[in-house]
């Protein structure tokens, strides 16, 4: 019983934790582009990935400010929405996913690359850029705070802190935005975009629009996790990770406000249990070590993101909280 | 899911070929690549060679123990052979002479310094033979940390590296680059086919590859069966795996009118599912097949080539013809394409479409199984193979035009060939990102493929 509220616990503090954030801020820029405008991009994670060096690199390489290392990162996501944009935004939507799924792993590649290592340090990473931001925080950062049987030091809390209020933020700019004339034009793009282009709208700019906003979501929650983890490595931000956000969207509800974040704050609380209570199982004895390894447990999480992704999207594509109607989408 | 045809009738606008940020960079980078690859190369010759006349030099670069300062070179090229009698000057970075020596009969050189510090090497042009020339300027600053034998490397060109040390390169990488394309092309074949009947993306098509290489490992490793027949049951295994995809999965959500992005999302968690499944059965090593380390590379002249490498062209340039004829003359291969290109029609003049897909999912993961066999004996069976290869398929199925069975030949042949052309240029470490780039440029210039039909694409 000990142990069950333990891992109780655990999977609690991870739904609240920097990486909830993360995943959370992930889902909303995808919301925007997949939920609202009904763009595929796979490759959210390439944006998280710029917004992550951005800052490390700036800080740590180029001896920049914190802040303006965070203007890089979000400047350099709004290059790559463009330039992703540009050639696949007017081809149909399996496309712009294939280009997209395409340039994360490729950028990731070119990070961890040896010709890149003087920018990036190669396979190692980027470490010590958040100082400026952690000395911020109101409280001390040095200590560890209890809060309901978890422990947090200040630093994770500031994080914590600032990551929840900008994700507050987001929605807010989210519901604000597809309250107005955009955000319904975005959405009737998303059903019909004939029916747009023949009342005089620009489709092609407003799909851009949208990649480039759900990218710079993207870019801020790569920022979120460096900072959090307090390195940048390349390797953080495999492509499987724009898939537990898209699980994470469509657990919520695509096209919903509070949809994404609900979503990242549900998965990362069952992923972790999953993970806690498959450890003390096998720990315990109750799933034999060649059956399960303890150290394969990390992986079983994409395996349960994987059937759960599939089960959703074939049983309940709205997931909690959205309408039915609003994401049976077929490609165009 | 919808079928493509129907979806051809909903065109948007085409993107406009011009004025892209890409294409330039694309056009303009061999011609100034080669040039740096050729001097490269000349430094590489030169370093081998070096690395040859002095055996022990690599030891005692590492050496710290030996206390004065030491700078030495070689100079030679491919074709003139050591270079002797050519005066060497080195003075420190302010300009005062240290010493100055000629090569010896092995071309190599060496001078003994005061200490660490910065030198500036300088060889006299004038002693070069004739048609050797230097291919920087005739002096390098060299930096010696204290206690080091600092080897120096001064490129130079003897004329003969544009028309042999480069192209042989170029030769041999084109090889290599077909030994790849037919691969990507063996595994491309059925993405293409089931995008083609069904209009499914199917991102899990690289797990077909990745559990082709994985089963033939484990009946070849672990049972003990000769790679031959492991590779046969393997295929035999990967057609399984696909008909059980479209008969578990694919067909019932055919039937539940299940959107085209829907599945699309579902082929990825399945991806997920399967890649990570495989990770956790098989773990994160990578491992060789049993009985297959071909040793020794073959001299073909103009390249060299591993038997694995030669029987690997062999059996996918067999295989893949195969699948020409069956395409071209079997009922069932004229059913594919029928169903490829109108599947209503196809359906109302008697083909029974559901066999066709089943068909085509079953060849096509038997020719994953193989692409995956033959990609563990070139590169060892690793978890996320298939994955990694899946980004260049799509390059390849795309650049030959979705839903095109020749179209993905063509095009994966082509990316293959590039991404390893590729290195001529580029680091060998992101060569695939080359094959990625070429996929987006493609998507720029002309997003239906050489062989695609523009209404696909709207």
């Amino acid at each position: 019983m000990a142990d069950l509220l333990n891992a109780l616990a655990v999977a609690g503090k991870s739904a609240l934790g920097f990486q909830a954030i993360f995943f959370a801020l992930l889902a909303i820029g995808i919301n925007v582009q997949f939920g609202y405008a009904g763009l595929l991009n796979f490759g959210q994670i390439a944006f998280a990935m710029l917004g992550g060096f951005g800052i490390a690199i700036s800080v740590s390489k180029w001896g920049l400010p914190f802040w303006v290392g965070v203007l890089v990162g979000i400047l350099a996501a709004v290059v790559l929405a463009l330039l992703l944009g540009l050639p696949t935004l007017r081809l149909r939507a399996d496309y712009l996913a294939i280009a997209t799924i395409a340039t994360a792993e490729g950028l990731r590649l070119l990070f961890r690359s040896v010709s890149a290592t003087p920018v990036t340090n190669g396979t190692r990473g980027l470490s010590a850029f958040n100082g400026d931001f952690i000395a911020l925080a109101p409280w001390n950062t040095s200590r560890r705070y209890s809060i309901l049987g978890t422990s947090w030091s200040g630093g994770e809390l500031w994080v914590a802190l600032v990551g929840w209020i900008l994700v507050i933020l987001g929605s807010l700019l989210v519901f604000a935005l597809m309250r107005s004339p955009w955000g319904r034009v975005l959405k009737s793009i998303r059903e019909d975009e004939d029916a747009v282009r023949s009342l005089g709208k620009n489709v092609y700019v407003y799909k851009m629009q949208a990649l480039v906003l759900g990218g710079v979501f993207g870019a801020l929650g790569g920022m979120v996790y460096a900072v959090g983890t307090g390195s940048a490595i390349p390797d953080q931000y495999q492509n499987a990770n724009t898939f537990l956000a898209y699980a994470a969207l469509i657990l919520g509800g695509a096209a919903r406000v509070l949809g994404p974040v609900i979503g990242a704050m549900l998965l990362l609380f069952i992923l972790q249990f999953a993970d806690t209570g498959l450890r003390l199982l096998i720990s315990n004895g109750v799933i034999p070590e060649d059956l399960l390894s303890s150290t394969d447990v990390a992986q079983i999480r994409f395996v349960l993101v994987g059937v759960g992704l599939m089960l959703l999207l074939i049983f309940r594509p709205q997931g909690i909280f959205g309408d039915r109607r609003e994401v049976m989408l077929d490609a165009r | 899911m919808t079928h493509a045809g129907n979806r051809a009738r909903r065109h948007g606008r085409r993107s406009g070929p011009t004025g892209s940020p890409q294409r330039p960079r694309g056009r303009g980078r061999p011609p100034s690549g080669h040039r740096v690859v050729v001097r490269l190369l000349l430094v590489l010759t030169f370093g081998l060679g070096l690395a040859a006349f002095a055996p022990g030099l690599a030891h005692a670069e590492t050496e710290e123990t030996e206390a004065t300062e030491v700078l030495n070179g070689t100079l030679q090229t491919s074709l003139s052979g050591p270079i002797e009698d050519v005066q060497v000057e080195v003075t420190t970075a302010d300009g005062d002479e240290i010493d100055s020596v000629e090569t010896d009969e092995n071309g190599r050189w060496s001078v003994d310094l005061p200490g660490p510090g910065q030198y500036v090497v300088t060889i006299d042009e004038g002693d070069l033979p004739d048609g050797v020339t230097l291919a920087a300027g005739d002096s390098r600053t060299v930096t010696v940390d204290e206690g080091r034998r600092q080897a120096v490397l001064i490129g130079l060109t003897d004329g003969s590296r544009n028309s042999g040390g480069g192209s042989v390169r170029a030769v041999q990488l084109l090889v290599d680059g077909i030994r790849f394309g037919l691969l990507i092309a063996m595994a491309a074949v059925g993405l293409s086919l089931i995008f083609g009947t069904t209009g499914l993306t199917n991102f899990a098509h690289g797990e077909l590859v990745t559990i082709g290489a994985v089963a033939a490992w484990y009946i070849n490793v672990q049972g003990g069966v000769p790679l031959i027949p492991a590779t046969l049951l393997a295929m035999l295994v990967g057609a399984a795996v696909g008909a059980l995809n479209e008969l578990g999965l694919w067909r019932p959500l055919r039937r539940r009118g299940t959107g085209l992005i829907a599945a699309l999302v579902v082929s990825i968690g399945l991806s997920l599912l399967l890649r990570y499944l495989v990770q956790v059965v098989y773990g994160g090593r990578s491992s060789p097949f049993q009985g297959a380390q071909s040793g020794r590379a073959q001299d073909y002249g103009l390249f060299t080539m591993t038997d694995n490498d030669f029987y690997s062209i062999v059996i996918s340039v067999v295989v893949l013809l195969l699948v020409a004829v069956m395409l071209q003359r079997t009922k069932i291969g004229k059913a594919m394409r029928a169903v490829s290109d109108n599947r209503d029609l196809a359906a109302s003049s008697g083909i029974d479409v559901n066999r066709v897909i089943l068909f085509v999912w079953m060849m096509g993961g038997a020719l994953a199984a193989l692409g995956g066999v033959l990609l563990g004996l070139s590169d060892q069976v690793q978890w996320d193979m298939g994955f990694r290869l899946l980004l260049l398929m799509f390059a390849g199925v795309t650049l030959g035009g979705l839903g095109t069975a020749y179209g993905a030949l063509v095009g994966s042949l082509i990316v293959g060939v590039f991404v390893q052309m590729s290195t001529l240029v580029i680091p060998n470490d992101v060569k695939y990102v080359g094959g990625l780039l070429l996929l987006i440029v493609i998507l720029v210039i002309r997003p239906q493929g050489i062989l695609g039909s523009r209404a696909r694409v709207g």
